[in-house]
């Protein structure tokens, strides 16, 4: 035990850099976008590197990686990374390769996009292949979903770039709140609690206290160590399963999507923005989801026909106004789609600046 | 092998499969075979079939390894035990060739050989091993130089953008800082002793690519203070049509200056009367649009450093939150004292006074900007507000009465 190697860290990033990286690392001067998916930079000294952007799945083998070393080796030098995205990107030294690569990954099917005014990789979670908490599956709506939207990813169409995410549940392991079009997985059960399940696993203080609703309390029969749910106040958010295993609140039938738009964190022109209800809820439907690639679509197809040049969807309709939006993407207000959480107030209108 | 109906419809289609990827190495790997059987169970019943988490890991640490076990291990007996571990990614997400290969050998000894490139957080994340895999492979890890990242309430492994390595835009070293961060915070990566997780993200410019002000609760953007850099000749270039807009990224080729970026601009701080670019530095909000607009003309300055912003988190559990300014420049030079200085102070304030599942967000928000600046022993600047209160309702301290009489506005932090 006593050479035991412990917080070492990650390696240092610089072993993993081409040479011409390392040699004009802080000095580059300006990139162009070549075509879609192919990104040249300049540096000050006038060395060049390309970059071939190439859509992959975030859920891979061994064996898929193994492909993409190869391709590195014989194309890169022997040097590739990830986006912040779960799209590859294999870093070009040799402009002379640059043919002999797209050529290749054409070949083996590995789409070149994601620059640009496309629809880049979907940002996901797990889903069903691999996590407890989930409401929908995540690589397979995301396939189902690329699929439809191939054309967007090898082109520069769009008015502005637009990015899609999602997260399989509530908690949002994929952050999906500032998303241009976010997919989000949603329970519509409150949890079943399991009184004889509770009383060994969980610990019924922190799980009282792990409701932001208030919405659990301790069971009225004192015999009974267990907890009760007043359903009209759960939101479904599954804060008290993560905390009590005891608590599922999976349900086949009622669990579904729903749809956000207009979110973003860049801060060009406007501020950061946050994604909004579009959608509160679309039937889970495996393994190809068609109500929520067609959903999606049609928000898509509206932004690019409606936005203005570098507007981005949450600025389209920021400025065409929500109830325009709904009427647009022939979307039905609902109930659900009005805030009345936290900060409600800050939603309502209190002007007359809308239209009929 | 089991039978699929479901899934291998999802294998047709452009998009790479994730089906077919999985099904090669079925074939070799039992568990994986097994992966897809129940990921077919799930498609049939539109529920998940892993069973709430459970505690593993590896020696002396209380995280990066999340445990994970099938309901259904009968059926498929490969996902008995089927643990996450997260791997500590290298900076900027680069990889030689060499060093990917060493992880994927590792993996194919000690589990399933599926992976995600990469985790929300931004880790390599190894799905799939069991319970008595776990303390081998990671010391097969760390001789090779890898490290496990952060799970539970502890640092979250940080991660950045490209930064220096490949763009131009990039106001301070985001791979270099990252790197230096999670060496600093190794303890509190690896020993969860917060309230909850906390997550450093590290992005260049306001184009934020890695979304620290939407996912970590201390989010360091890179910025610049003095003029933006302009080629005249470039941008004449831009308005001529022979460079295009947006670096070809868009629709249109040829930039309309005025129309496309001038006119657009939020602080209306430019102008262009056809010959020559115009910009009142000291009225520009660094949104980012022009630069993003002609790439070879526009550069950021050349006196850079980051905005630190805190407090962002995804909608659990009072709603989501972006990260706000609490220090408008900071200067980012390795080993970036300052910086790790102020995490460390900011997490032991949240670690004296968060709840249980409370994120910093949230408790600044709980106990109140004043106590938070003054706890961290940071001056409250002017930038950290869109708009000051629109409401009576505020307080004087006894020592805000000491500070007016000593002619102070507060007392200095």
């Amino acid at each position: 035990m006593a050479d035991r190697i412990t917080d070492i860290g990650p390696p240092h990033f610089e072993k993993f850099l081409p040479p011409v990286i390392k040699d004009n690392y802080g000095k580059w001067k300006y990139h162009e976008i070549m075509e879609p998916g192919v990104l040249k930079h300049v540096a000050e000294s006038g060395a060049e590197i390309y970059s071939v952007r190439i859509g992959s799945c975030r859920l891979i083998t061994t064996d898929f990686a193994r492909d993409l070393c190869d391709l590195a080796d014989k194309y890169c030098g022997g040097y590739l990374r990830f986006t912040s995205r779960h799209n590859g990107e294999f870093l070009v030294s040799d402009k002379a390769q640059l043919e002999p690569l797209k050529a290749e990954l054409k070949k083996q099917g590995l789409p070149i996009g994601g620059t640009g005014h496309s629809v880049t990789n979907i940002v996901h979670t797990q889903g069903w292949v691999h996590c407890h908490t989930p409401a929908i599956d995540a690589s397979g709506i995301v396939k189902a979903v690329m699929d439809d939207l191939f054309e967007y990813f090898g082109s520069h169409k769009l008015p502005a770039q637009v990015r899609i995410s999602l997260a399989c549940c509530l908690n949002m392991c994929g952050a999906v709140h500032c998303s241009d079009i976010a997919i989000l997985g949603i329970h519509r059960t409150a949890p079943h609690v399991n009184h004889d399940r509770l009383r060994h696993l969980c610990e019924i203080p922190t799980t009282i206290a792990s409701c932001p609703t208030g919405a659990i309390r301790p069971h009225p029969d004192k015999s009974i160590k267990s907890v009760v749910v007043n359903e009209e106040r759960c939101m479904y958010c599954g804060n008290c399963y993560t905390m009590c295993p005891a608590m599922p609140l999976f349900d086949s039938e009622k669990g579904g999507v729903a749809l956000l738009v207009g979110g973003k964190v860049s801060n060009a022109k406007t501020p950061p923005m946050f994604s909004k209800l579009a959608v509160p809820y679309l039937p889970n439907n495996p393994p190809r989801w068609p109500e929520t690639t067609a959903a999606i679509r049609k928000i898509l197809v509206k932004y690019a026909e409606g936005a203005n040049k570098w507007e981005r969807v949450g600025e389209w309709v920021e400025r065409i106004g929500w109830e325009k939006f709904f009427e647009v993407c022939e979307i039905p207000f609902t109930f659900q789609h009005i805030d009345d959480y936290r900060w409600a107030y800050d939603t309502y209108r209190t002007s007359m600046h809308f239209k009929f | 092998m089991h039978q699929t109906p479901l899934l291998d419809q999802l294998e047709s289609g452009p998009w790479p499969s994730f089906v077919t990827d999985l099904k090669r190495m079925a074939a070799k790997k039992p568990q994986v075979d097994d992966l897809l059987g129940q990921l077919e169970r799930s498609y049939k019943d539109k529920i998940t079939h892993w069973k709430h988490g459970g505690i593993v890991g590896v020696l002396g640490y209380g995280s990066g390894i999340i445990g994970r076990y099938s309901d259904l291990p009968e059926e498929f007996p490969g996902l008995e035990h089927f643990h996450t571990m997260r791997i500590n990614m290298p900076a900027g997400w680069f990889y030689s060739t060499t060093g990917l290969r060493d992880l994927c050998d590792i993996w194919d000894q000690y589990g399933s050989g599926v992976l995600n490139v990469h985790g929300a957080t931004g880790d390599m994340v190894f799905l799939g091993t069991r319970t008595e895999e776990l303390e081998p492979c990671f010391q097969a890890l760390t001789a090779k130089g890898w490290d496990i990242g952060g799970s539970g309430s502890a640092v979250r492994t940080p991660s950045c953008c490209v930064g220096m390595a490949r763009c131009e835009w990039s106001c301070y070293d985001t791979m270099q800082a990252c790197y230096d961060i999670t060496q600093a915070f190794q303890f509190e990566l690896h020993r969860p002793s917060f309230p909850y997780k906390f997550k450093f993200k590290f992005s260049g410019c306001p184009n934020d690519c890695v979304a620290s002000v939407a996912r970590s609760d201390m989010s360091i953007i890179g910025v610049w203070k003095d003029d933006i850099r302009i080629d005249q000749a470039a941008v004449a270039a831009y308005a001529g049509g022979e460079l295009k807009a947006r670096g070809g990224g868009s629709p249109w080729n040829k930039l309309d200056v005025k129309a496309d970026v001038t006119d657009l601009c939020p602080t209306a701080c430019m102008s262009y009367d056809g010959k020559t670019l115009k910009i009142d530095n000291k009225n520009c909000n660094h949104c980012m649009h022009c630069i993003n607009m002609m790439p070879q003309a526009l550069r950021p300055g050349t006196d850079t450093g980051a905005t630190i912003l805190l407090g962002s988190h995804a909608p659990i559990l009072e709603g989501a939150q972006m990260s706000w300014v609490i220090v408008p420049f900071m200067r980012m030079e390795p080993p970036f004292e300052e910086l790790v200085d102020l995490g460390t102070n900011i997490t032991e304030w949240w670690s004296e006074n968060g709840k249980n599942r409370e994120r910093v967000g949230e408790l600044m928000l709980r106990l109140g900007m004043r106590n938070f600046f003054q706890s961290v022993g940071l001056e409250p600047p002017a930038q950290t507000i869109r708009t000051p209160r629109a409401n009576p309702f505020f307080f004087w301290h006894a020592e805000d009465f000491e500070a007016e009489a000593k002619g102070r506005k507060y007392i200095k932090a």
